[in-house]
């Protein structure tokens, strides 16, 4: 962010100044489209009367207009309009506060964009206008969805499910507490002081409470992404506020209809219970049928994968909407959707779908923030207000201490069943973060006038204590994280080894639970897994990649990574490489089949046509697929000009080794290149599609494992190490076969183009700029 | 339950718990199952945990196995394998994933950490030469993938040799072409391996209360 500033004070001055003219200009045009709109409006209609007053005296006046040649019509366009310049004005915001370099390091930005909303709703009541309310309808349905998609799709699964328990624990029992102590004594508050307060029922003070006891989601995204914590106390509390919207919806349907029906009696009590069961699993159900449904369409989308994404976003959307009809919890249909489907939607959508779902999310979502931030602020402008001191105050108070008993007391509970225990600082923060947000404004807004007659100050009061926790808190929380010291989110890009070993320890307990005796986590998640790989994939993914292990793709990733950063780099310094780590000593078991010599050539014949075959289809299309995409263009970037020119240099240089005569002093040369080459055709054609794909694969990413830009080097290599091999006695030494087993697998590379029907998705890549942001952010994904 | 052991077997129970760290009733938990492995007798044999049925489907059961007959897992100066371990050995074995406690100092968790990897180390270093070699590191990622279906050796040795490369970069930073990578130090495993806070993973939770009636 502050990267991206001059430290010049000049030009950087004249920039703000020009942004705040920019913002100005929109800000007076909002105004203008609000006057223009009512004058318009009025003018038209006069237009309209006139015009029909003229045709019905038409036949005898004939007023003959003149042709209007520029004119204006305000209201076709105006909700469109309306809305693109709201989006367009937050959007702009979001812009310009990075731009001021110290604020977006002091201020969050949930807090600038309250604080734009306030300016904007002033400036609009100052014109005389009534500035917009935030619709609930147009909030639960429009804005917030997108943000809990987000959160959803990219929820970090691994940590959600190790901390299951604890997060269940502050989501429905935290909220509980709060809500009930919150209303309770609230209550008793309002009786005693007397007055007009005296008019709050105790139902009205519970429904207020559980709607003010609720954590946002929202507001926690907002403040805690740039607070970058370590992982677990982000996900404790990211999901206590995805999980405890079951909590808030049972208890606002339920104290409403108590308000209605006017008692309450034990029957309804466990009704409730019954209720919030139906509403949580419910919500998850819908969900993941919903995901289910995703997946398995996505598994037919290899011809059409433009619309791959679509796929994703309405059916998501579509979970959320069926669970809103039945009254379940939409934000965990939405979450659970979005885990469900992920892992089988992103093994069969092609990589630029993937980007795509990727950048729309993570765009809408941010949008739909900003939207919701400014409208607040607007909101707080225009809404009818009852300012109660008393109220207030006590709202205020008694929110911060029931979250700090709640997070506390259930600690030493928690604490009992956990391994790593949360310790005090872990305590403050879950507490300190506990931020209240939009959804619970909105909740109040909903509520029926009749039955609330003291809504006006519900609002202010609720509108008070989420400005207290997003301004207060939201401000004081980095500094207070670094005052405490508290883990930060580890920012090392995870290797190969840890994932190796990751995965291995997860069998090594697995396997220690059952020398044990118990059926333990392990157990449990690895019997799942099992259950997975064996029925659910084959279901839900399409092709042969269903039976591609985690480590494999992770490992693809990596080496396309590595190779694209390599080309970009042009070649950089490897300290490192392959020759360093086989060993020189040659094992005794190689044995080099002889061959015939009738089948050395009919190999040498295949291996140069397919060469030339190869060749020619590189020219026309440098991305390794097979799936013509007609809507795809061919973008001729840089890197992939220098990516195939290099590989069609290497391809001449191979068949230059091929055509080679066999003369007499370098045959172990020769049987060694043949001996990998052996190895491909070991694989007859009735071999299945899986083994020659592997086969294949791998020895192609040898290639791009090797850098492409010492190509010159690596050939001078091996032609030295060729002719030391023919110089050793043995057949071979593991080094010379190293290198040239990167030959050979050039050569089997092409082979395996030509028979490949099923691709590395990953090869089909846009570029790598957006590789290396997609790095950063599979790094941070789970914080947006 | 766990009343009616006798004098001598709790004096040998609270050696066992000041040498392991368990809990008593987690030690009697243990001797349970050790006995039901062991069908009663006195020693176990690698054949008794092949018989169990949970652990067939584990990839890399072999080396699971091997680490609880490897004489360098009982704390003891020794190397090489055994043929039947007693209960005091498995004990042992078992102890390393007892959970780190709830107030450590950074040093103890080091510790902790050191002796978990080590025993990590061990599993890897079949051949006990103080390396992991990048014969036994392929033969690990093999291992790994043995069970995926249809799998080709290749895969694994590229994924193994991207490992291995991996290391030597972050531990030698810059190697000459004819310089060789021996293998894997104990020392650089540490340092690979400090991402994973491996003393918060690698721990199973060892029960109070005797399961084995309801597992096989």
């Amino acid at each position: 962010m502050s990267a991206l500033l001059r430290p010049a004070g000049g030009p950087h001055r004249s920039l703000v100044r020009r942004w705040s003219l920019l913002v100005a200009v929109l800000i007076l045009s909002v105004m203008a489209s609000y006057v223009s709109a009512s004058v318009v409006r009025t003018g038209q209609g006069n237009g309209t009367t006139t015009r029909t007053d003229s045709k019905t005296n038409g036949t005898s006046h004939h007023t003959k207009k003149a042709f209007p040649v520029l004119s204006i019509n305000y209201d076709y366009v105006r909700m469109p309009f309306e809305i693109s310049l709201w989006i367009l004005l937050a959007s702009l915001m979001k812009l310009g506060f990075h731009l001021v370099p110290r604020l977006s390091g002091v201020v969050p930005e949930s807090c600038l964009l309250i604080v734009v909303g306030l300016l904007v709703g002033g400036l609009i009541k100052l014109m005389g206008e009534n500035p917009p309310v935030l619709d609930s309808k147009l909030f639960f349905l429009c804005l917030l969805p997108p943000i809990i998609l987000d959160a959803g799709y990219f929820l970090p699964i691994r940590p959600f499910t190790e901390n299951t328990g604890t997060i269940l624990m502050f989501a429905v029992v935290g909220t509980l507490w709060n809500a009930f102590f919150v209303g309770l004594i609230l209550y008793g508050v309002c009786q005693a002081t007397g007055g007009e307060l005296r008019e709050v029922g105790l139902l009205a003070c519970l429904i207020f409470g559980s709607i003010v006891s609720a954590v946002d989601p929202v507001a926690v995204l907002a403040v805690f992404e740039d607070i970058q914590i370590n992982e677990l106390l982000h996900i404790i509390v990211f999901g206590e506020s995805l999980l405890n919207d079951a909590v808030t919806v049972v208890l606002y349907h339920l104290f409403e209809e108590f308000a209605n029906a006017g008692t309450v009696t034990l029957v309804d009590a466990c009704l409730g219970v019954a209720c919030f069961l139906v509403v949580s699993l419910g919500g998850i159900l819908v969900g993941a049928i919903y995901g289910v449904l995703g997946a398995f369409t996505s598994r037919f989308t290899s011809h059409t994968r433009v619309i791959e994404p679509l796929f994703v976003f309405l059916y998501s959307y579509m979970a959320y909407l069926s669970a809103e009809v039945f009254h379940l919890s939409g934000i965990m249909s939405l979450i659970s959707c979005g885990v469900v489907m992920r892992p089988y939607v992103e093994a069969n959508v092609s990589h630029k779908s993937y980007t795509t779902i990727k950048y729309f999310l993570k765009m809408w979502s941010s949008v739909s923030e900003t939207l919701i931030f400014i409208f607040l602020g607007v909101s707080t402008v225009a809404g009818p207000h009852s300012w109660n001191w008393t109220f207030i105050i006590v709202t205020i108070f008694l929110c911060l201490l029931s979250r700090v008993l709640g997070v506390v007391g259930l600690t030493l509970v928690i604490n009992r069943f956990r391994i790593v225990k949360l310790t005090g600082k872990d305590q403050f923060i879950v507490a300190y973060g506990g931020l209240r947000g939009a959804i619970a404004f909105s909740l109040v807004f909903l509520l029926p006038e009749d039955h609330f007659p003291m809504k006006n100050m519900f609002l202010t009061a609720i509108i008070t204590v989420v400005f207290f926790t997003v301004f207060v808190q939201g401000m004081t929380i980095r500094p207070l994280v670094e005052l405490l010291a508290v883990k930060r989110k580890k920012d090392t890009k995870s290797s190969i080894n840890e994932e190796i070993h990751i995965q291995f320890l997860d069998h090594l307990l697995t396997g220690i639970e059952d020398v044990c005796g118990h059926y333990g986590h392990h157990h449990w998640k690895d019997k799942l897994s099992r259950f997975n790989k064996s029925y659910v994939k084959r279901w839900l993914i399409a092709g042969e990649r269903s039976m591609e292990p985690q480590l494999i793709s992770f490992y693809h990733k990596l080496e396309l990574r590595q190779a694209l950063t390599l080309l970009e780099g042009g070649g950089a310094a490897v300290n490192v490489s392959m020759q360093n780590i086989q060993p020189r000593r040659p094992s005794p078991e190689r044995l080099i089949p002889h061959m015939p010599k009738g089948r050395e050539e009919e190999i040498r014949k295949i291996l140069r046509t397919n060469l030339q075959n190869t060749r020619q289809r590189l020219r026309s299309y440098s991305r390794h697929t097979l799936f013509e995409d007609p809507l795809e263009e061919e973008e001729e970037d840089y890197s992939e000009v220098q990516m195939r020119k290099k590989r069609v240099e290497m391809h001449r240089r191979m068949s230059h080794y091929l055509t080679v005569p066999a003369k007499p002093q370098t045959p172990p040369a020769r049987r060694v290149r043949f001996e990998s080459d052996n190895q491909v055709f070991g694989s007859t054609p009735t071999s299945t599609p899986s083994s020659r794909f592997q086969v294949s694969l791998v020895p192609s990413i040898q290639v791009s494992r090797a850098p492409i830009a010492r190509m010159e080097q690596m050939s001078q290599e091996s032609v030295s190490l060729v002719d030391e091999s023919s110089q050793q006695q043995d057949s071979e030494g593991k080094g010379a076969s190293g290198s040239d087993g990167s030959l050979g697998a050039e050569l089997s590379v092409i082979r395996g183009e030509m028979d490949n029907l099923r691709l590395p998705r990953c090869f089909s890549d846009p570029g790598p700029n957006k590789i290396e942001e997609e790095d950063e952010d599979e790094e941070e994904h789970f914080m947006s | 339950m766990g009343g009616f052991h006798s004098v001598p077997q709790d004096h040998r129970y609270r050696d066992f718990a000041d040498k392991t760290g368990f809990s008593l009733e987690q030690i009697g938990n243990l001797h349970n199952r050790f006995k039901q492995l062991s069908h009663n007798e006195d020693t176990l044999r690698k054949d008794d945990l092949n018989k169990i049925p949970d652990l067939a489907c584990n990839p890399i059961r072999a080396q699971i196995i091997e680490a609880f007959f490897d004489k360098r897992n009982f704390q003891s100066h020794g190397g090489g394998t055994v043929e039947e371990i007693g209960f005091e050995e498995f004990l042992t074995v078992m102890s390393y994933f007892r959970p780190p406690s709830l107030n450590m100092t950074e040093e103890q968790r080091e510790e902790l950490r050191r002796v978990k990897l080590r025993f990590l180390f061990n599993m890897h270093d079949t051949d006990n030469d103080g390396t992991i070699t990048l014969e036994e590191y392929r033969h690990v990622v093999e291992e790994l993938l043995s069970r995926s279906g249809a799998l080709c050796r290749e895969t694994a040795k590229g994924i193994a040799d991207a490992a291995m490369l991996e290391v030597a970069s972050i531990s030698m930073g810059h190697m000459e072409p004819d310089e060789f990578y021996e293998g894997i130090t104990f020392e650089h495993f540490l340092t690979i391996l400090k991402g994973i806070e491996i003393e918060s993973r690698m721990h199973i939770r060892f029960l109070n209360v005797d399961t084995t009636v309801l597992c096989k």
